[in-house]
């Protein structure tokens, strides 16, 4: 057991500070468990966000020490001895109060990709799918909408411009649409336009954030941009497709 | 008081109040039903308890083993449930989750695959075939993710972090919800003829327990409140499986899907208890040897299954007498091992177990034995509800999932929850439809009402002074762990009752800070009036069952009686705001559905039932 002191930002839209506290540390424990003991002890009207404390519902987003984490998964015993941690919200959201933010935008980005679209199921009423074939697609299905990712993407996070990046969670949910096999849809000309994957300039630090350690850059976010290239810049492929058109085209007419 | 026109008002022709499984997949319901559907969660959209659903769901689709069908399914329930189940809730829920389970594949769900190509199943405790539907350990999340995606694109308006105060009536008949936003800490009343509730349990009443803060009998609350009744809420599950170490995560679920890939449970001698644990009842079925245990394990159909997949009540009540006689593990659990399969293995099927571990208590599960122990996990009783549309004896209020009682009598078997959901969250849906086709004239929302309901939660901002309401939740905590346990004596309810008529009097004056925008302190006052509720509601029923079934274990009343199958426990309020249990007479049971319960498994495989 040992005492540790937080730094905790506590304030709204219209401004705020950083309150300190101090929390007796018991072995084991998380910061989100400090949190708890903030709440029990020192403030009770203190927000954060949490519901599973087990790292599956991606609620507890937050940055410690200035880094996106889950606040129910970072152990106590990874800071140095007399640390002091710092809570603050996600800087990409507007905060609602202290350690809660808006995170609305995220819904209205999901919204804006079209529903899965599935062929018909076999004569004898099944889906047939490989286990090696939806492999890729679990890995995606993984996310637990923290929201860690976009909140580290530095696109979202300076948003200077008009631009349309909809983030490193929804290539994500793109790529797990467009490499699903049961999906007819063509969702190329989206990802490039509605989407905007070209905007994502392959820094990585969406993937280094993912608590559930998916692949967003290399599998998700580059082959998408491949198939964007291949269908938009590519010459030689524009015409065989012409010549050649491939199935979830043909589905789709 | 502020006039009714004045608070922000949002007309629904169905409100569902809960944004798991079973809320989500009412909502989608009665929207393809071109209802005006609105859903309200305490959390943000795809955070509900339904994630941390790990095992998978329940359909007997035989897709693995082709001898499953329905009935051994409807059987097995029965069976798990001590036969206090409803029984046209067990047969309709074995009947439709294939079809439901197929449904979400349309959806976009992605489901482990067999060889051949087709949905995956796997054992679990109590089914007789390997059932259950799953995605590695995360099949919870790829339900709660599919419905979502789903969901959004089907007409619903989704009102997140958005909790409820109380129904609304007029003249017996639901009118509407008062409910608040957390964002804003503002009052909002919905004006709706139809409210399902789908709002889960209240396991947040004990201090172990895998289940988060929402977890507050919130419908138990509301729906006792309005004038509907609660059923068989002695039956808590705890289930064995729970993380033991550290104690910050104490209670947190590890799934049954261990057990069910070869994990194996042994105490600090080493030995394989759950070989001397067997009940009569399932002895025929359960494998004698570690050699049979293993022979089914690697598929050989004449084995016999291994006893770490006996019933969760019965492998809890197992692991409980390990600890107390002295043979528990290193803090107070038993041993649980899956370190013998191959560590890949290990790591494809069971990763978020892995993780959890190795994050979490720094333990490498495909190298260490694992330490658990039982953790109150669900509510198998709940709100009463007529075993065909889900409404409840208060027209127009709704309820499905674990929220509400009848499917699981007096033990849920694994991967039966989920499957609940999807099953009984859509009939719930058709039920508000032929509600809504046969209502005449419109409920409407009475002012005086509103204000009542709202006074009842916002004394606790407006008092000077006031007990903190975290401490009473640590309190109410204590005396449902010593009182109204894992195994219960009359002596120790009845003092639990006798303390928690105490705590009701320290409910009412507890106070939170003056801040109602995202104030989790009030959250905590508001939710104590429910939680509160579901505890009494629980000891109370627990002290009239004088007998051992399923998840209630009397030390003064050992074994089944069988006086005790003759009622379930029915709790509602009185007008003086008294809650009085009663038994209530059962049914006899349909002759069809008796039959095939009874029925040996060679007769439901050759389909001569």
């Amino acid at each position: 057991m040992s005492e540790r002191t937080f730094r905790v930002w506590r304030g709204n839209q219209d401004g705020g500070e950083f309150v300190d506290y101090t929390v007796e540390v018991q072995p084991g424990m998380v910061v989100l468990d400090c949190i708890h003991e903030i709440q029990k002890e020192h403030a009770s009207d203190l927000s954060c966000r949490w519901n599973c404390k087990a790292g599956k519902c991606g609620s507890c987003s937050m940055e410690i020490n200035g880094k996106p984490a889950l606040s129910c998964m970072t152990r106590m015993n990874t800071f140095e001895e007399g640390e002091t941690v710092t809570l603050q919200p996600m800087k990409t959201f507007p905060v609602i109060r202290d350690l809660t933010c808006d995170v609305s935008w995220n819904y209205e980005q999901n919204k804006r990709i079209r529903p899965f679209a599935p062929r018909p199921r076999d004569p004898d009423g099944e889906h047939r799918m490989m286990q090696e074939d939806v492999d890729r697609v679990q890995e995606f299905r993984k996310c637990i909408e923290c929201f860690l990712c976009q909140d580290t993407c530095h696109i979202l996070r300076d948003r200077e411009t008009e631009q349309n990046f909809a983030g490193p969670r929804f290539m994500v949910r793109l790529a797990s649409l467009d490499m699903h096999p049961l999906d007819t849809d063509d969702r190329i000309q989206e990802v490039k336009d509605e989407s905007g994957s070209g905007l994502c300039n392959i820094t990585r630090c969406c993937t280094e954030a993912c608590p559930e350690h998916i692949g967003i850059t290399d599998n998700a976010i580059i082959p998408l941009k491949e198939r964007v290239v291949d269908r938009f810049y590519d010459p030689l492929m524009w015409l065989m497709r012409k010549l050649r058109p491939g199935k979830k085209e043909v589905a789709k007419n | 008081m502020i006039d009714l026109n004045e608070i922000q008002t949002i007309e629904h022709d169905v409100l569902v109040v809960g944004a798991g499984g079973a809320g989500l997949r009412a909502a989608i319901e009665t929207s393809n039903l071109g209802l005006n559907t609105g859903v309200i969660t305490k959390s943000l959209l795809g955070k509900a308890h339904t994630v941390m659903a790990e095992g998978g769901m329940a359909a007997a689709m035989g897709n693995v083993d082709s001898r499953d069908n329905w009935k051994v399914h409807f059987r097995d329930t029965m069976r798990g449930g001590k036969f206090l189940n409803v029984w046209e809730m067990a047969a309709v829920h074995a009947q439709d989750a294939p079809g439901r389970v197929r449904e979400l594949e349309d959806w976009g769900a992605v489901f482990d695959r067999t060889r051949t190509g087709l949905i995956n199943q796997r054992n679990f405790g109590g089914h007789r075939y390997p059932r259950l539907a799953h995605v590695g350990d995360r099949t919870g999340l790829e339900l709660i993710r599919t419905l979502q995606d789903h969901g959004i694109h089907q007409g619903m308006d989704v009102h997140s972090e958005c909790i409820g105060v109380d129904l609304l009536k007029d003249g017996g008949k639901i009118s509407g919800m008062l409910a608040y936003w957390r964002d804003t800490g503002r009052f909002v009343v919905f004006r709706a003829p139809v409210v399902i509730f789908a709002t889960g349990g209240a396991g947040k009443a004990w201090r172990v327990t895998s289940n988060s803060w929402e977890y507050t009998g919130d419908g138990y609350g509301m729906a006792t409140r309005a004038g509907a009744e609660l059923m068989d809420m002695e039956f808590t599950q705890f289930h064995p499986t729970g993380m033991v170490w550290p104690p910050s995560v104490r209670g947190i679920l590890v799934t049954e899907g261990v057990r069910g890939e070869g994990g194996i449970l042994t105490n600090s001698d080493g030995v394989r208890f759950m070989f001397d644990n067997i009940p009569e009842r399932f002895a025929p079925e359960t494998a004698d040897t570690k050699e049979e245990g293993q022979r089914w394990l690697d598929g050989d159909r004449e084995a016999r299954r291994p006893p770490e997949l006996l019933t969760r009540d019965v492998v809890a009540r197992a692991i409980m007498r390990e600890v107390k006689s002295g043979r528990g593990s290193e803090h107070g659990g038993a041993y649980l091992d899956i370190s013998h399969r191959d560590s890949d293995f290990v790591k494809r099927k069971l990763p978020s177990m892995y993780h959890q571990f190795k994050e979490l208590a720094e333990v490498d599960i495909t190298a260490q034995p694992m330490e658990v122990g039982p953790t109150l996990h669900y509510y198998m009783g709940g709100i009463r509800v007529n075993a065909h549309s889900q409404m409840t004896n208060v027209p127009g209020l709704f309820a499905a999932g674990e929220c509400s009682a009848g499917l699981h009598g007096a033990n849920r078997l694994g991967g039966n929850s989920l499957s609940d959901l999807i099953v009984f969250g859509a009939r719930a849906g058709i039920g508000a439809k032929e509600y809504l086709d046969n209502l005449s004239g419109s409920p409407t929302v009475q002012q005086e009402q509103v204000h009542q309901h709202m006074r009842g939660v916002t004394d606790f901002l407006n008092r000077e002074d006031g007990e903190n309401p975290y401490v009473v939740v640590d309190d109410l905590q204590k005396i449902m762990e010593l009182n109204v346990g894992i195994v219960r004596e009359g002596e120790e309810l009845e003092k639990g009752i006798e303390e928690l008529q105490k705590l009701k009097e320290r409910v009412k004056k507890v106070k939170a800070h003056p801040t109602s925008q995202y104030n989790p302190g009030w959250n905590t006052c508001i939710d104590l009036r429910n939680m509160i509720t579901s505890a009494e509601a629980t000891a109370l029923c627990a002290l009239q069952r004088e007998e051992s079934r399923g998840a209630h274990t009397r030390l003064d009343f050992e074994g089944e009686r069988e006086e005790g199958l003759t009622y379930n426990g029915v709790v509602h309020l009185t007008e003086s705001g008294e809650l009085k249990v009663r038994k209530e007479m059962r049914k006899d049971a349909p002759e069809d559905l008796q039959k095939i319960a009874h029925s040996t498994l060679e007769e439901l495989e050759g389909n001569r039932v």
